[in-house]
């Protein structure tokens, strides 16, 4: 067999193991949005479930992942931000800083469950916050953490060096510097990296299920000390915890918080390559 | 006169202010680990005095009774993340070279977003998607008496490994230099061959690192496991263990913390089992970090 009939067998392998992986997504994609649509209304949606679940909507749910993902945001952007400046900007390149980024990798690299027993162990029990959406919140924030850190990095660093150049020799101070002119420049891209985070944040269930989810609780939270209905341990419960649960709403279920995080990462991607686009450098 | 000088004084605290808390926050992140390790370590020590160590690690894990042996789960997670691994690695490999080498720029950018898009779906939706479909699947053609075995954990776990593997292969392969493709074709090698023993073997490190990363997430994965996998702890050194349930070790933390008293033995081995989870992801992220900086001092060196 001469050599450029191997490479058309290679390649044509190739096209193959490539659909192979395509297909599956899309599969996946597509039955969760034609099964889920059929359960989706505003009773579905805007009502407490009843009826031990089985019947009625998912609106509790929805609200606690909405809290949930607003209190990660409050506790991980400032701080993912704050660990990104002092990477991109004043870090030098020593042993401390390489500290810093091999604790970074491992932050990324801790299990989800785990991050749900250490806010277990620090924010439920040791610091008394219960089961509740603060718990919760800062066990999501320090998992979305390495996320923001890394992205936000990402484009600080994208930022010419000329930029900086510039405003310092025109008296600026390295702190005006940053402020006025590394930030705003940076922005979309630190905006995309923190909905990236949250998206994944939005969408765990390892690290709710002992800080902050409850099973079946019709009324909505009124305070962070509470406890809550969340969509991703929501689905979980129906689709493994409840005899005689409705197909129909476990993929009404499935499809709403599918559609809650890829819409996320909808709106990061775009937001990333409009002003990929619009930049002049 | 005076103004200015006070506005002066105000921006120089403002910004000695704002730069003590960036340099602070650096040293935030090695505190989270630690202190993960630290919450680990205090819940999870107690496990190794209050349980002889002989029933630790015994195969047999019945909580109810006591029995508290951990080899079952340890064993279902090394053959969920073996299958996954066997699946993902070289399905992940040939994409990655498919998309970076292969094919033309118009359908790498749909194909890139399309990949990416599994890694952001919730891993809970996956495990359903797995309940309801996949595991009926795996019954019928399989012809098993029930399809949540450990192979439909694999099955979905390669799934979710692949779009770390892909896009950091992807990375590393588009990394390597064109002149390193030019100099092979122009010694008159096919595309495919400069591919193998060219740009592969050029960017072996990065995808070293692509295949630790890809194991490390299916390793720590907890929810699509713990509801497709079937759930039954046992050590069965079987070629058929794979088609068979089993129960790994982030399943029955997330299955069993909820119910337990907490500052129980029961309490304390689900924090011993974190423990172990902990010890073995920061070990393989260790590894596939020091491959990412080899790969950067190479590249440094080449450059200079």
């Amino acid at each position: 067999m001469s050599r450029f009939a191997i490479q058309r067998l290679g390649i044509g392998f190739l096209v193959l193991v490539t659909i192979a992986v395509i297909v599956p997504i899309v599969l996946v994609v597509g039955t969760i949005v034609v099964q889920g649509l059929a359960a989706i209304n505003g009773e579905f949606l805007f009502s407490a479930p009843r009826n031990g679940m089985r019947e009625g909507g998912i609106w509790p749910a929805i609200v606690g992942t909405f809290w949930l993902t607003i209190g990660t945001a409050i506790f991980s952007v400032p701080l993912g931000v704050a660990i990104a400046i002092y990477l991109s900007e004043y870090a030098r390149d020593n042993r401390f800083t390489r500290m810093i980024r091999l604790a970074i990798i491992n932050l990324a690299g801790v299990p989800s469950i785990v991050y749900g027993l250490f806010g277990l162990g620090l924010f439920v029990l040791a610091l008394g916050f219960g089961s509740s959406i603060l718990a919760g919140s800062l066990t999501l924030s320090i998992m979305t953490l390495p996320v923001i850190i890394s992205t936000a990095e990402e484009a600080l660093r994208s930022v010419p060096q000329s930029f900086r150049t510039v405003s310092i020799s025109l008296g600026g101070t390295k702190w005006q510097t940053i402020r006025k002119v590394v930030l705003p420049n940076a922005l979309p891209g630190i905006i995309t990296g923190v909905i990236l985070g949250l998206e994944r944040a939005a969408g765990e269930t390892a690290p709710i299920l002992f800080t902050v989810a409850a099973f079946y609780l019709p009324t909505l939270p009124d305070s962070l000390l509470d406890k809550s209905m969340a969509l991703p341990y929501h689905l979980f419960v129906i689709s493994t915890q409840v005899p005689g649960m409705p197909l129909q709403l476990q993929f009404g279920t499935a499809l709403v918080l599918m559609a809650f995080v890829l819409s996320m990462t909808l709106i990061a991607t775009i937001i990333r390559s409009y002003y990929r686009r619009k930049r002049v450098w | 006169m005076n103004a200015s000088i006070t506005e002066h004084k105000r921006t120089s605290l403002a910004e000695f202010a704002a730069e003590r808390l960036i340099r602070g926050s650096g040293i935030m992140a090695i505190v989270f680990v630690f202190l993960i390790f630290a919450f680990l370590l205090r819940e999870g020590l107690p496990a190794f005095t209050e349980v002889p160590l002989d029933n630790l690690f015994s195969a047999r894990w019945y909580p109810i009774e006591e029995y508290y042996g951990i080899l079952p789960l340890i064993f279902g997670s090394l053959v969920v993340t073996i299958g996954a691994a066997i699946i993902a690695m070289p399905i992940g490999l040939l994409t990655a070279i498919f998309i970076a080498e292969i094919a033309p720029r118009w359908l790498r950018e749909i194909l890139k977003p399309l990949i990416e898009v599994v890694a952001g779906i919730p891993s809970v939706v996956l495990g359903f998607f797995g309940v309801v479909i996949l595991s009926s699947l795996v019954r019928e053609t399989l012809n098993l008496p029930t399809g949540l075995t450990a192979f439909t954990g694999s099955v979905i776990l390669a799934y979710m490994a692949l779009p770390t593997i892909v896009s950091v292969a992807e990375d590393a392969l588009d990394a390597v230099p064109r002149s390193y493709r030019d100099a092979a074709l122009a010694l008159g090698a096919t595309k495919w061959q400069t591919i193998w023993m060219v740009t592969v073997k050029a960017g072996k490190s990065g995808i070293l690192t692509a295949m630790m990363l890809g194991i490390g997430r299916a390793i720590g994965e907890t929810m699509a496991v713990l509801m497709v996998t079937g759930n039954a702890a046992r050590v069965a050194l079987e070629p058929g263990a794979l088609f068979m349930p089993v129960r790994t070790m982030t399943a029955t933390i997330a299955a069993e913390m909820g119910e337990v008293a907490q500052g129980s033995a029961h309490f304390h081995v689900l924090f011993a089992i974190g423990i172990v989870l902990f010890v073995i992801t920061f070990l393989v992220n260790l590894v596939a970090s020091f491959a990412i900086f080899r790969q950067s001092k190479r590249s440094a060196r080449l450059l200079s």
